[in-house]
């Protein structure tokens, strides 16, 4: 029987020590008449070998392309001790840490998990997950408005150069408890929010949102927005590539004070794009409003030695504790997806991690400036990009992109749908796994294609 | 060399200035031209500079402080900790699947949406609900799945008085959670002396603000619920929906189906019931299924299957009265992979054959415990996939507590029951050994607890001072709150 070991001695015994003649007897609980009939509409099991010839077959099914998309998730090179370790059995196969004594080696990871990320974003303190970027921008919304007291409209500053998967996210999660998204409309010659086209009496605003980079790839004016905000007595949310924190200004450091809450999607670091998950969001904030911080949270203390070790902490704020109450209903998190981010941060080190950064901005640059050089093409906006950049077409972006995709290219993601203003154009991605030939391959398609 | 000798430091404790791993960025750098000194990074991040072999032999060394499903035995009630297949992983990570762009084109990802489809179908049936959204990322978030398209669902007929969700005391903490996240408020019902819900009180509870019920069924309790049909009628009578939490589907996979129950929707929690792996506290799946009145409702994306044969996400122009997107893409699409890879493998027989055994071990280890002393909770029932053992009397006489039992099994290499839940029973123990434990893996569980009573009524401290075999003794958990330490400082 497949994962099931017991043998039929094994059965009649402990039929026997629990005094039932079958397994049916222990089911005479259940109203007779809510039994099911036998799962004709599922297959008859198969073996491992069987089932491992269609999987690898599904698997090839699939074209890889080239891929010069990003628009929320990227390709990166991922060491290969990342996984080797992650997958590792201990770190597999256990449950959240709930027995610290017997979970040393998951919170103790989640603890340099916490001390990495607020290294990279310059924020004090940050929670162990959460399910993925678009959700921890959610998250980060209802705390926000949990943390500042002295707002009571419940009315977030949403720009319209955040992911919009990601408002269709926040709008989804948090409009149940009256919380209001204001869209604000971006710069067309930057592409980014223009601090100068801010009100100068906003009225009450519970928090603003920053993207840095935006969703076209372009850095935003993050210190003037944050001391906008705060001088209104807004709190700032920060919502960051971690990729791009080894070389541009990290959220901690945004104007006067820095940001409040800063959150993001994990996948760059480490994850494979695997069809859009697993992957994590982090959340970072600043200690004085930890309290209001979603999610587990590991802490130091020591054990009855006086040794170091580590623990589940602030569980107060959490479901299993406060119940109705708590600052979110989020219990699994997306821990092995944090472990293997860890990994992938200590085996780049700092110097690794600016080094793609460092290539993904030069590769995209290079690339912007080999497509620039086709008829028709040219860039959208002029703020300085990370590793993003819009491009105009002189054709429909649909029809470009299948002309693309038959010579193997993953050209960009199409803007029109979620812009419709900005039609004919395509948002375009190089990171560091991208190489000369790559971008000259691309080059060569897209002349092919427009000509 | 026992494991307490063993310290192993921070890996930031490792790490030297100017160790590169030049295996890894020797090839990387570049210009940041594109990018004013204003908008710059001024001081690097303070990650650890360590070496290849550094990073691997310390996450290696941490890997071996834990306790997990391939390791110890994992009794953890209301978790289901099975055994996690090593194909279902060596499976899911094939390069085609982990290569795959999130918004490729729906005739370049063919394979993987044949296999969520099949994995949706397959969910149907076993659940007996018209159709599954398989987006959300964990229970709790089938769970707001689910209230929200209750809510949905009252908005859509204009029936906006109804403000309360019925929760019963007994519930996971998620549920009373979920329904505040959805703007609810939350009303407990009580549990009688079986631990059933109380009927009586239900029946007082319900009326025009009612929206729904959350349910748990086998109920965190460890018992069938068996007035379910009761329980249905009285709420719907109301007018309120039934929400099932599947968390506990293990017990009644293939024997009962929601859908029959009277649920208008559920949740089923793919990393227990379908073996996906629990990873230390993540990722799961939480896909909801739902009755035919709410599927205009459910959650995008969805896998539709058009006449040609060919696959395609469903989105907002499919379900414009879905309640949304609930993360950037697909949810866990990689643990959905291997729900789906473990359910080929059970096929029909092995699904039904889950319940079997789940339930077999559970009745033949509270048989054990409760012949050898040890009190029940709900000593009348039978015990569905999992019991609740009490200690209330060792709590007073000789005085040690569920937490005590608990330090002391890790000492005997068991990992502890789910301690203090449900919040109703005194100093319990949640035990749950699943399918996957042989009869030889539950009679040393057996003994362990005989032992570590017999040590109780020696001497409280033995208990009082567990563990002592682990990497540290018990741990401070006030301090841990109280001083917050929640980040390595590199000293001054
Ligand atoms: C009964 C019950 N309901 C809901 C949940 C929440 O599920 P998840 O942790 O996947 O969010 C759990 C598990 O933790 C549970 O045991």
């Amino acid at each position: 029987m497949p994962f099931i070991p017991h043998t039929e001695d094994d059965t009649r015994a402990m039929l026997a020590a629990c005094g039932v003649d079958s397994i049916e007897d222990l089911f005479d609980e259940i109203p007779p008449e809510l039994r099911a009939d036998a799962l004709d509409g599922i297959p008859p099991g198969r073996d491992e070998l069987a089932v491992s010839r269609l999987l690898h077959a599904r698997a090839a099914q699939d074209a890889q392309p080239l891929c010069f998309t990003g628009a929320g998730a990227y390709e990166h090179h991922i060491p290969a001790a990342v996984w080797e370790i992650t997958t590792r059995g201990e770190y597999y196969s256990a449950y959240t840490p709930y027995q610290a004594e017997a979970s040393q080696g998951t919170l103790q990871l989640l603890y340099e998990f916490q001390t990495m990320m607020s290294e990279l974003t310059a924020m004090e303190v940050a929670n162990a997950s959460l399910y993925d970027g678009a959700t921890a921008l959610a998250e980060a919304v209802l705390m926000a408005v949990r943390a500042n007291r002295k707002s009571k409209a419940r009315r977030i500053l949403m720009p319209r150069t955040v992911h919009p998967r990601y408002r269709g996210v926040v709008q989804a999660i948090v409009h149940h408890q009256g919380i209001t998204l204001e869209l604000l409309d971006y710069d067309t010659a930057g592409g980014h929010i223009n601090p100068a086209s801010l009100p100068t009496t906003p009225g009450d605003i519970t928090a603003l949102v920053i993207p840095q980079p935006n969703f076209f790839g372009a850095l935003e004016d993050a210190d003037a927005l944050t001391d906008w905000a705060h001088t209104h007595g807004a709190l700032v949310i920060g919502v960051v590539n971690p990729t791009a924190m080894a070389v541009i200004t990290p959220p901690g450091e945004w104007g006067a004070a820095g940001a409040d809450i800063v959150c993001g999607e994990g996948q760059p670091l480490g994850i494979p794009l695997a069809s859009g998950g697993p992957y994590f969001g982090f959340m970072c904030c600043k200690q004085k409003i930890v309290r209001q911080m979603p999610g587990r949270i590991i802490g130091a203390t020591v054990d009855l030695e006086g040794k170091r070790g580590y623990v589940l902490t602030l569980q107060a704020r959490e479901q299993h504790i406060r119940r109705s109450k708590a600052t979110s209903n989020i219990c699994t998190n997306q821990g092995l997806m944090t472990t293997a981010a860890t990994i992938y941060m200590a085996v780049m080190g700092p110097a690794g991690l600016e080094g793609v950064a460092r290539q993904c901005h030069a590769n995209t640059r290079a690339l912007v400036q080999q497509l620039g050089e086709i008829d028709g093409v040219e860039t959208v906006f002029d703020r300085p990009t990370f590793h993003e950049t819009v491009l105009r077409l002189p054709r429909p972006t649909a029809e470009v992109l299948a002309g693309l995709s038959e010579r193997g290219i993953f050209g960009g993601f199409d803007l029109s749908a979620d812009y419709p203003e900005l039609d004919n154009t395509l948002l375009v991605c190089a990171t560091e796994t991208r190489n000369e030939t790559d971008m000259d391959a691309y080059a060569a398609a897209l002349r092919e294609v427009l000509a | 060399m026992t494991q307490r000798a063993v310290c192993e430091p921070l890996i930031f404790e490792h790490s030297r200035p100017g160790r590169v791993n030049r295996a890894q960025s020797a090839h990387l750098g570049g210009e940041l031209n594109g990018i004013p000194e204003s908008l710059r990074r001024k001081h690097p991040p303070r990650l650890p500079e360590v070496s290849e072999l550094d990073a691997v032999r310390h996450y290696t060394r941490l890997s071996q402080k834990n306790f997990s499903i391939d390791t110890h035995f994992y009794p953890l009630g209301s978790c289901t900790m099975k055994y996690n297949p090593r194909a279902c992983n060596t499976l899911a990570s094939l390069p085609g699947f982990l290569g795959q762009h999130p918004l490729s084109a729906a005739r370049d990802s063919q394979g993987i949406l044949a296999c969520l489809w099949e994995l949706q179908e397959m969910l149907k049936e076993v659940t007996g609900m018209s159709a599954v959204s398989l987006t959300p990322m964990a229970g709790a978030q089938g769970e707001f799945a689910g209230v929200a398209m209750i809510r949905a669902y009252h908005d859509a007929r204009g029936d906006d008085a109804r403000t309360e969700i019925l929760v019963p005391d007994a519930a996971h903490g998620t549920n009373p959670a979920t329904a505040t996240m959805c703007g609810y408020t939350v009303r407990e019902i009580p549990t009688d002396n079986q631990g059933d819900v109380d009927e009586e009180a239900l029946k007082a509870a319900v009326g025009p603000h009612t929206a729904g019920i959350m349910l748990t069924n086998p109920s965190t309790l460890g018992v069938f619920e068996r007035r379910i049909h009761e329980i249905a009628r009285i709420v719907h009578e109301a007018g309120g929906l039934l929400y099932y939490d599947g968390a506990n589907l293990n017990a009644i996979l293939g024997k009962v189906k929601p859908g029959d129950m009277g649920f208008d929707v559920i949740h089923m929690n793919l990393h227990k019931t379908f073996s996906t792996p629990h990873g230390g506290g993540g990722p799961g799946a939480g896909p909801v299924g739902v009755s035919e009145h709410l599927q205009p409702f459910m959650p995008i994306p969805v896998v539709g299957r058009d006449d040609s044969g060919a696959f395609r996400w469903l989105d907002e122009h499919d379900l414009p009265q879905s309640i949304g997107r609930l993360s950037a893409h697909m949810g866990n699409t990689g643990i959905l992979l291997r729900a789906y890879i473990y359910a080929l493998m059970l096929g029909r027989e092995g699904m039904v054959r889950i319940a079997d055994y789940a339930t077999l071990n559970a009745n033949y280890l509270m048989a054990r415990l409760r012949d050898a002393g040890f009190d029940m909770a709900l000593p009348g029932r039978r015990a569905t996939h999992e019991f609740i053992l009490t200690l209330k009397h060792q709590a007073k006489e000789p005085g040690v507590t569920a937490m005590d039992f608990a330090k002391r099994l890790l000492d005997y290499g068991f990992h502890a029951p789910t301690t203090y839940f449900p919040l109703i029973i005194p100093e319990c123990l949640l035990i749950e050994p699943t399918e996957t434990e042989s009869k030889q893996a539950l009679d040393a569980f057996v003994e362990a607890m005989t032992a570590i009573q017999a040590e109780a009524e020696k001497d409280v401290e033995t208990l009082k001072g567990a563990p002592y075999s682990l990497p540290v003794r018990r741990l401070d958990d006030v301090k841990a709150a109280r001083e917050l330490d929640l980040r390595w400082q590199a000293k001054a």
